[in-house]
């Protein structure tokens, strides 16, 4: 798997959002890739950027106020960020999907789901409407959703939070994409549904050989279904490497609190070692690194200079200036 | 440790309107159907359970909040089940709320001083009393004194649920019902919520009923935890151990759901099949037997009560746990 290319590769991405108070630098300088059957993870806080990035390359940026001012977004190596609005639908739900947090919001509630589904079909895939419909009745069955035939007449509210998200997936997974963006697919949904929702992506994942990437807070989500993990703060990549080496071997002093602030059931501390402080403000980011202020380990002149992305290890990629002076720096 | 509040039997139940347009049947939601505990003094009681199991009602019903259809509430050792008006609301002085969304739970146009002085103006504390007291809550709830003029939309959700917890404090409560106080906030932010939370318990003597979906939350804060299912106690005992050693198939499987940031561990997984059912119609016999991996005949026709299954005080509902009779 590793020496295949990547289906996916983000370079260099900057959405910045113009409003009225100053310009918001949502996402600052992101890079990824990810191969065909890999699931990558981003994660990060409220604000930090991951979801804007995922928005980035569906092109789903609402213009103004937000505009995406640099970078390239390679889909089996064309820059999705160079199409048209045209080819870009034909782009999106057939070859990148993805899932959202909120089934409810995101299913249209005066539409029954089969006649969303089979708009979905019948907009990308060469089919007639009954061939639409035995699709659309396969999916249900791939995503587990008993008596398929007969509840592809309902409408979303007769669905239960879980089973929702299941039906979002069967929506997203219509046409075959070659990467599913799945955005916090799982926060709305209670522990015992959540493991329900990660065991069936899991299976789909190895029956039909999709890219996930993944965005969630959750590190426990990441612990169980990433391959690969990238954690943002404000706007920015602060650490990138393989998950197990991220649990194992955390660099950034970021990762460290982000792990100490969440309490484990395995072992039971005093106290919780929380990160003192709140994110900074996107519009007004300190000069040197963003977390710097709310940092243990800061020193002089992590104030003064904004650290560039260090290799630490083999795929293992931190920005922090504690890691800058002994190794070899990649990129600016 | 002296009993500071008992709950026997504790039911809600809400009329709810039938499927049919056309005639007036009702149902009813059970949203919460015989609960019985006890929290002591000075101690934090952990209730957790999926959405709609009734924790949350269980939480309004113990303050009156909402009325309790059927039970009994003693809270030191007096029946309030029946407090009305003027003695119920005195008595509210005692018992406060944090709610979980920072964001629902202050008046806008109010200003973090009045939202703060509120109670204390409802109760006839004098101004000059009030003031220091104000300023006070602010420090010790990490505020400054400068916040006291602004409006809740200047500050972030970890602030107002500050600001929050320093309102449920106003008035030197004993207890405190805190419902999903952490789950709206970032993991960095909620950790130092909780533990500005353990410090004050500490400081004031705070007797907390702590209400959440979070099982890593509950596990960190709790003494004793209650883990409920369709509006039932299925199981409840000293925090360690009912982590360590859970015997109801559903508290096994939430645990085993929770996700662990570490991958080096490997979990044996048990997924539970299906949804929850609704609480306004429930299965027959055990609730959980829709989903239970073991479930047999009986589980189907009798509902299990809570028994003995340590010597340690933890109690589960199933009709497979061996009961431990306690020797003296």
């Amino acid at each position: 798997m590793k020496d295949e290319t990547p289906i996916l590769q983000v370079k260099q991405l900057h959405t910045h959002f113009f409003s009225k108070s100053g310009v918001v630098k949502a996402v600052d300088g992101v890079n990824f890739d990810i191969k065909p059957g890999e699931t990558l993870g981003i994660v990060g806080e409220s604000g930090s950027g991951k979801s804007i990035t995922a928005m980035s390359i569906m092109r789903l940026i609402p213009s103004p106020p937000g505009k995406i001012v640099n970078g390239e977004v390679l889909f089996k190596g064309e820059d999705l960020l160079k199409k048209s609005e045209k080819q870009m639908r034909k782009i999106r739900g057939k070859e990148i999907s993805m899932i959202f947090q909120d089934p409810m919001t995101s299913l249209n509630p005066v539409l029954t789901v089969e006649k969303q589904m089979i708009e979905t079909i019948l907009t990308h895939e060469n089919m007639n409407k009954s061939q639409a419909r035995e699709r659309a009745v396969e999916l249900m069955d791939l995503v587990g959703i008993p008596e398929s035939r007969n509840r592809l007449k309902n409408y979303p509210h007769e669905f239960s939070g879980g089973m929702r998200q299941r039906v979002m997936i069967a929506m997203a997974l219509a046409c075959n994409p070659e990467v599913l963006i799945a955005d916090e697919p799982t926060t709305a949904l209670d522990v015992t549904i959540q493991a329900q929702i990660l065991e069936l992506l899991n299976k789909l994942q190895k029956e039909l050989g999709m890219a996930i990437v993944m965005i969630t807070h959750d590190l426990g989500v990441v612990a169980e279904v990433c391959d690969r993990v990238m954690v943002m703060y404000a706007g920015k990549p602060v650490e990138f490497t393989e998950a197990n080496s991220l649990f194992a071997n955390p660099k950034h002093p970021y990762t460290w609190g982000l792990m100490n602030s969440i309490p484990k059931i395995t072992s039971k501390k005093e106290k919780l070692e929380a990160i003192e402080g709140a994110p900074p403000d996107l519009r007004a980011l300190p000069q040197g690194c963003s977390f710097a202020p709310r940092c243990k380990h800061a020193m002089e002149q992590c104030l003064t200079i904004d650290p560039s992305i260090t290799k630490v290890e083999e795929s293992h990629h931190v920005r922090c200036l504690l890691y800058e002076e002994t190794e070899k720096v990649i990129s600016t | 440790m002296s009993t500071l509040l008992e709950v026997k039997d504790l039911k809600k139940h809400f009329p709810v309107k039938g499927d049919s347009l056309f005639t007036k049947e009702m149902k009813t939601v059970k949203a919460v159907d015989g609960v019985s505990f006890t929290v002591n003094k000075g101690e934090t009681l952990g209730l957790v359970g999926e959405s709609g199991c009734g924790k949350s009602t269980t939480g309004r019903t113990i303050l009156k909040l909402v009325e309790p259809t059927s039970g009994e509430i003693y809270f030191r050792g007096e029946n309030i089940t029946s407090f009305q008006g003027e003695k119920m609301r005195k008595l509210r002085k005692e018992m406060q709320i944090i709610f979980q969304d920072p964001y629902a739970s202050l008046n806008p146009r109010k200003t973090i001083e009045q939202i703060i002085t509120e109670p204390m103006k409802i109760f006839n504390i004098p101004k000059r009393d009030r003031n220091k007291k104000l300023n006070r809550l602010l420090d010790v709830v990490g505020l400054s004194s400068y916040h006291k003029v602004r409006y809740p939309h200047e500050f972030s959700g970890g602030q107002r649920q500050r600001i929050g917890i320093a309102r449920a404090l106003a008035l030197e409560p004993e207890l405190v019902i805190c419902d999903e106080p952490v789950s709206a906030l970032d993991v960095s932010i909620q950790a130092q919520v909780v533990n500005l939370m353990e410090d004050l318990q500490e400081e004031f003597n705070l007797t907390y009923i702590f209400i959440a979906h979070d099982l890593s939350v509950v596990h960190h804060i709790s003494d004793r935890v209650a883990v409920m299912y369709l509006g039932q106690i299925v199981e409840t005992g000293q925090v360690d151990e009912l982590y360590k050693n859970p015997k109801h198939p559903y508290t096994q499987a939430l645990l085993s759901a929770i996700p662990e940031a570490d991958p080096t561990i490997q979990k044996e997984r048990i997924v539970v099949k299906g949804d929850l059912p609704s609480p306004s119609n429930p299965p027959q016999g055990c609730k959980f037997h829709t989903r239970c991996p073991y479930a047999e005949e009986i589980c189907r026709t009798v509902n299990p009560a809570l028994k003995q299954v340590s010597t340690g005080g933890q109690q589960a509902a199933c009709h497979f746990v061996k009961e431990v009779v306690e020797e003296y």
